[in-house]
């Protein structure tokens, strides 16, 4: 299926999602750049630079997508916005605080994508799949490398497990925004664009994540997610990075690299 | 001039080497999807390894440039078409990986989520072989290297450090 074929309402929802997905992984590779040079040991700190890079990746290649949906320049989807228009969740509003916290973060987010990725890797829409199909194989690498995280955290001594803790308790309400439902996602299910809601998405990824948490015996989800959960709402701590990541470009915005 | 044939444009194709890892071309590494000649037109479509790999439009460049002057139309484009995986990584290039120091991937089925539990550890991946001395006997330091291609392992025996291509 190519971009002429979807009618009206289900390209903007198309679009909505698209947009939601690369301002997710462009948010979180932000955040995880600010670990470069002061993570906890020398292997973790080539590791999150490596994470961030391929989120920063990610998102744009979904920002080109979403450029050849809706007309527009990638870089200007990316850097051009003002805050309130970004429409990542409300779990990447929270600055990158300590190691546990960012962990909690990248492990609930992490999995929640993949659940996400998983009802689209068989999408109609063609040129999202193929770009699904690579994330998916590089996202198992981030999965397995923040699960043996919360694992060592969760485990390792009283000081690491009640920071994950208290993190985990922090953002849970949050986390379910990922996978807060967007207007029309029933009209791409219908149009095949997406195989299931994401109310179901975020159903099988809870009973996915369940018995894990319990396992280690920490703590579970909420019944369900804060009000407003993209925006338009920013919270200062978005606002900071938003002033840094986009410093250079608002410096002189007609430069050419 | 000559009428130009797929067979000199994959002998071109193949002078073209990697930027992170020379020793390895572009062909080596199964980058290359497709090759269409039409009339005055070349048209040439590379997979990228890494979405976010910053080489990727370094080596669009390396291989337009190899390229040019082959066809009155040169147009070489990066596609999503199929996922470049490490299985398409040929014999030649794997051999050329050992021998300068990189262990090469092992099957990329257990790159994909789909064949593997959600949480298994890093406990469970598959054993890498030392490139220096051969043993199995080696443990991963590290799933992320100095590109994102490439991971970090230690070698029991000879104890030597190595890098691996992902699999992926």
């Amino acid at each position: 299926m190519t971009a002429q074929a979807l009618d009206g309402p289900v390209r903007t929802a198309l679009a909505d999602l698209l947009l939601a997905m690369a301002d997710d992984e462009f948010v979180l590779g932000f955040w995880d750049s600010e670990w470069t040079g002061i993570a906890p040991i020398l292997e973790e700190d080539v590791a999150i630079a490596s994470l961030a890079q391929d989120e920063i990746g990610h998102a744009q290649a979904l920002y080109q997508l979403l450029a050849e949906l809706e007309g527009g320049d990638p870089d200007e989807l990316a850097f051009g916005r003002r805050p309130e228009e970004y429409r990542h969740a409300q779990l990447l509003d929270h600055p990158r605080t300590d190691w546990a916290f960012s962990v909690a973060r990248r492990f609930l987010y992490d999995t929640a994508d993949a659940a996400r990725l998983d009802a689209l890797g068989a999408s109609a829409y063609t040129p999202l799949a193929g770009v699904v199909a690579k994330m998916r194989r590089e996202e198992t690498y981030h999965l397995l490398h923040m699960h043996a995280w919360l694992e060592r955290l969760a485990t390792g001594g009283q000081e690491p497990r009640a920071r994950l803790v208290a993190a985990l308790e922090r953002l849970w309400p949050d986390a379910l925004c990922v996978l807060a439902g967007v207007e029309g996602d029933d009209l791409l299910v219908e149009a095949g664009v997406l195989a299931e809601s994401l109310a179901a998405v975020r159903r099988r990824w809870l009973a996915g994540l369940t018995p894990e948490l319990e396992r280690l015996g920490l703590p579970a989800p909420p019944a369900a997610p804060p009000a407003g959960c993209r925006g338009p709402d920013r919270s200062d701590d978005f606002r900071w990075l938003w002033e840094q990541f986009t410093m250079v470009r608002r410096s002189d915005p007609e430069a050419v690299w | 001039m000559r009428t130009l044939d797929e067979t000199q444009v994959w002998e071109a194709l193949a002078e073209v080497p990697d930027p992170e890892i020379p020793v390895v071309s572009v062909v080596d590494l199964g980058l290359v999807h497709a090759v269409e000649l039409d009339g005055d037109r070349l048209r040439v479509e590379l997979l990228p390894t890494f979405v976010g790999c910053p080489a990727l439009e370094l080596i669009r460049r390396s291989v337009a440039e190899r390229l040019a002057g082959m066809a009155p139309q040169v147009e070489v484009e990066m596609t999503f078409a199929v996922p470049w995986t490490s299985d398409r990584i040929t014999a030649e290039g794997r051999r050329k990986l050992r021998e300068s120091g990189f262990a090469p991937p092992g099957p990329a089925a257990g790159g994909d989520r789909d064949s593997r539990p959600l949480f298994a550890t890093i406990a469970v991946w598959p054993q890498v072989t030392c490139p220096w001395c051969g043993s199995p006997d080696t443990a991963m330091e590290n799933a992320f290297g100095p590109t994102l291609c490439r991971a970090i392992y230690w070698c029991n025996r000879c104890r030597q450090p190595f890098e691996q291509f992902k699999a992926v």
